[in-house]
């Protein structure tokens, strides 16, 4: 438990506090029937559900049945009894990242960007690495800090390691968007391997990003952070130059050291 | 089990307008944007210059993917014990003794004319047998025509006789009305999308698109047989086209209403892939003149050749095409780069053409990509959506979700999609693929595909004359944006003609991706055709 936090369970808040109110939707296969919704009903009782209640029970497909139920959970949660390395969320400013690159760096961190694998969807490291960013936030590409290279999709992982030890990257980064029966884990954790093997890994920061991606499992991946949906690319600089000005604590990573397998 | 959802969808198959194959007509729109005709003209001219540049090119080159379509075409089938296809065997080796540029064609009819027992044995001949066939003696280039010719007009009648097909199958079950429901299932397993297909069928769809498992465009081969295991979504083969077919077919019969079938006619496989969607009755093919070269780096002249030849198979197919212009938005800003998408639709119409596709087979895509937090966002987006209406009034033209700006909020999202809805009811797009509120977390899943068609055949019913009854306000947002990104379009077109499309593209002028001419992938096995080129399939193609 971590120690200043209070202890306090908590139940989901629905219009009053401890009214555990929550819905579910999902489908069952079988037919709508008084059967079926009385089947959904002790259903959701069995995920924790006090007073049931199908609001609505409709056929999706023939044989199937979706349902949408009100209850209240019974289940509570101690916010306190968790341990979650959490990212620092407050990114610094452009201003603050030039700065201190061009004041304590005094050269560009170099950044290698890839989607890996065979995941063709570059949305992700697109928006962290070109110019234009996401929803006004602009991408590295965009500062002086930064010399950054968007390898695209599709990448191997060999050829991803090969192009970062020719540019001499600090900082590599790498997307994996589809999930399928966990392809995204295997195919980060083989870059880890390779880096390992290569003996590289020490001396670059690897960062792993997606929406099925958080910064826990990134460090059990043996990654130094990971990013998962709505980060911006002012979070990704902002983590890069705290790194790489010495504050790798501050850079919310500290433990990467410890997750690293011998 | 018919259900209130069925009645609803069939009623509004008699509201919407269906029109036959080669008949798209457009309703009496009212909700017009204004649209400089002479500037409209303009635009394809220019299109049409650059479609001819690189037709020079298409002409005289051929490539490994043509040469292996052909060999399909001809009925050649089967692969080795490690599962490479006896077409890519026979291609590849004529390709590296450099012989390709005579056409695969040649060498076949030369087998046949040297006793081969048929087209099979006569391709088991070129990849197997110890002699390379160095085509220096014996029959003609004449005399192979001739040997071929029962066998070039049966693969045309293959071809034929799954377009009357699937236009009866048309007449005994009608498809529904404008827009047309299209969704995708992906589950990387082709009997689980079987199952899908229906059950999407069920609740309203008009079309499935089984989408294809991510890498396989950058395949130089087409897998075989029916698959099961597949990432981000299901391999394109043959086998697996028939399997949905028959779910779609049935689902037909069950619902009373057609269901289309689409896959993906790109990458190194583009037109092998037409083929095998020509003769196993798919309705649409997604098929790009540049996608390949702008988001999965196919070299472009592989890329143009091969896309030349899937559309003329697609073109004799009837078979309508759905362009990739959605995907600049997702690269590219929305608003900064709207007229990119227009000035690559009149290129893609331009490639089509030359291909003999017509207009009402041009299933050119668009998308609902603006940020939603842009101030009057829907209101360019309407603004757009109608003005490609308009340049193209003939073409099944296919509207596109938002992507880019979901987030795993799927409450929001849902909304969203509502209102990307409401744009393709209100400006009579033809094809909707709708918007899944799960969009920015996993392959749609049965109940997500339910409630985007529960939602989406609300705004569609809600709101089914909604654009025939508005006008717009002369001189207001919309209309200046119409008229700012027709003329952005036009000035994009001038530049490209006069530069060329190749260093159009070298400098990034559509997505703002950068790519060369001779860089790559594929560009190896793009060969400079003979002046004895043998090819009669593409020839009776070209001749229809």
């Amino acid at each position: 438990m971590h120690p200043t936090a209070p202890s306090k369970p908590l139940r989901a808040y629905g219009d009053r506090q401890n009214d555990g109110m929550i819905q579910l939707s999902f489908v069952l296969e079988l037919p709508p029937s008084a059967r079926a919704k009385e089947a959904a009903k002790q259903f959701a009782e069995l995920h924790g559900l006090r007073e049931a209640l199908v609001t609505t029970m409709e056929p999706c497909a023939e044989g199937y049945t979706y349902f949408v139920v009100y209850g209240h959970s019974q289940h509570s949660i101690d916010p306190a009894t968790i341990d979650v390395p959490e990212l620092r969320t407050e990114a610094l400013s452009r201003d603050e990242i030039e700065h201190r690159v061009t004041t304590r760096l005094t050269r560009k961190i170099i950044v290698v960007g890839a989607c890996t694998g065979s995941d063709a969807h570059t949305v992700g490291i697109d928006a962290i690495l070109n110019y234009k960013g996401y929803a006004g936030d602009k991408g590295l590409e965009s500062y002086k800090a930064f010399e950054a290279y968007n390898l695209g999709a599709q990448v191997e992982n060999e050829q991803l390691a090969e192009r970062a030890l020719a540019l001499s990257a600090d900082a590599i980064l790498v997307s994996q968007i589809i999930t399928q029966r966990n392809c995204h884990k295997e195919n980060a954790l083989a870059l880890i391997d390779l880096a390992k093997k290569q003996g590289w890994r020490s001396k670059i920061v690897m960062l792993l990003g997606g929406p099925r991606i958080d910064h826990k499992l990134a460090l059990e991946l043996g990654y130094d952070a990971g990013f998962g949906p709505g980060t911006k690319p002012s979070d990704v600089a902002s983590f890069l130059v705290e790194w790489m000005c010495g504050d790798r604590e501050k850079a919310g990573a500290a433990m990467a050291a410890t997750t690293e397998t011998p | 089990m018919p259900t209130a959802h069925d009645a609803a969808s069939r009623g509004s198959a008699r509201q919407g307008v269906y029109a036959p194959p080669g008949v798209w007509q457009m309703h009496g729109a009212m909700l017009t944007v204004p649209m400089d005709v002479q500037k409209v003209a303009r635009c394809r001219e220019l299109a049409a210059a650059v479609a001819d540049d690189v037709q020079r090119y298409i002409d005289a080159h051929t490539s490994v993917g043509v040469e292996r379509t052909v060999l399909r075409a001809y009925g050649v089938d089967g692969v080795d014990d490690q599962g490479a296809p006896l077409v890519n065997i026979a291609v590849d080796r004529y390709a590296k003794a450099g012989l390709l540029g005579r056409g695969i064609s040649f060498f076949l009819g030369r087998a046949l004319l040297a006793g081969a027992a048929g087209l099979q044995e006569a391709s088991e001949r070129l990849a197997y047998a110890p002699e390379l066939d160095r085509g220096e003696s014996g029959p003609s280039a004449d005399e192979v025509l001739v040997a071929l010719a029962p066998h070039t007009d049966a693969a045309i009648d293959r071809i034929d006789n799954a377009r009357d097909e699937r236009d009866a199958n048309k007449r005994r079950a009608v498809p529904g009305g404008n827009p047309l429901k299209y969704v995708i299932v992906a589950t990387g397993n082709i009997y689980d999308d079987a199952v899908q297909a229906k059950a999407a069928a069920y609740a309203g769809a008009d079309i499935v698109a089984v989408i294809r498992a991510t890498a396989q465009s950058l395949l130089d081969y087409v897998p075989h047989g029916a698959t099961t295991e597949g990432y981000g979504g299901t391999f394109a083969t043959q086998e697996n086209f028939k399997i949905i077919r028959r779910a779609t077919d049935e689902a037909a019969i069950d619902y009373g209403r057609y269901i289309h079938q689409t896959n993906y006619s790109s990458g190194l496989c583009m037109s092998e892939i037409a083929w095998m969607g020509a003769v196993e009755r798919l309705d649409m093919l997604l098929n790009d003149a540049m996608y390949g070269i702008l988001f999965r780096d196919i070299n472009p002249c592989r890329n143009f050749v091969d896309q030349y030849v899937s559309r003329r198979i697609i073109a004799r197919a009837g078979i309508v095409i759905n362009t990739g212009e959605d995907n600049y938005l997702t690269t590219a800003d929305a608003v900064e780069k709207a007229h990119t998408v227009l000035a690559s639709q009149f290129v893609n119409e331009a490639f089509a053409k030359h291909a003999g596709v017509k207009d009402e087979q041009m299933g050119l895509g668009h998308a609902y990509e603006i940020d939603p937090g842009i101030e009057n966002s829907f209101l360019l987006e309407l603004a757009q959506a109608q003005l490609i209406r308009q340049v193209f009034p003939r073409h099944p033209i296919k509207w596109m979700p938002p992507t880019k700006f979901k987030s795993g909020d799927i409450f929001q999202s849902h909304v969203h999609d509502a209102m990307f809805s409401l744009v393709g009811v209100a400006t009579h797009q033809s094809i909707e693929l709708l918007g899944m509120f799960s969009e920015a977390v996993h392959n749609p899943m049965l109940m997500d595909r339910y409630l985007s068609l529960k939602a989406t055949k609300y705004v569609f019913n809600t709101a089914r004359s909604l654009g025939d009854e508005l006008t717009i306000k002369p001189d207001g947002i919309m209309a200046k944006r119409a008229v700012q990104v027709l003329d952005e379009a036009l000035e994009l077109l001038e530049e490209v003609e006069r530069d060329t499309i190749w260093t159009a593209i070298e400098r990034g002028s559509f997505a703002d991706v950068k790519r060369t001419r001779t860089g790559g992938k594929g560009y190896a096995g793009v060969f400079e055709r003979s002046d004895d080129y043998v090819n009669p399939i593409l020839e009776a193609l070209e001749a229809s």
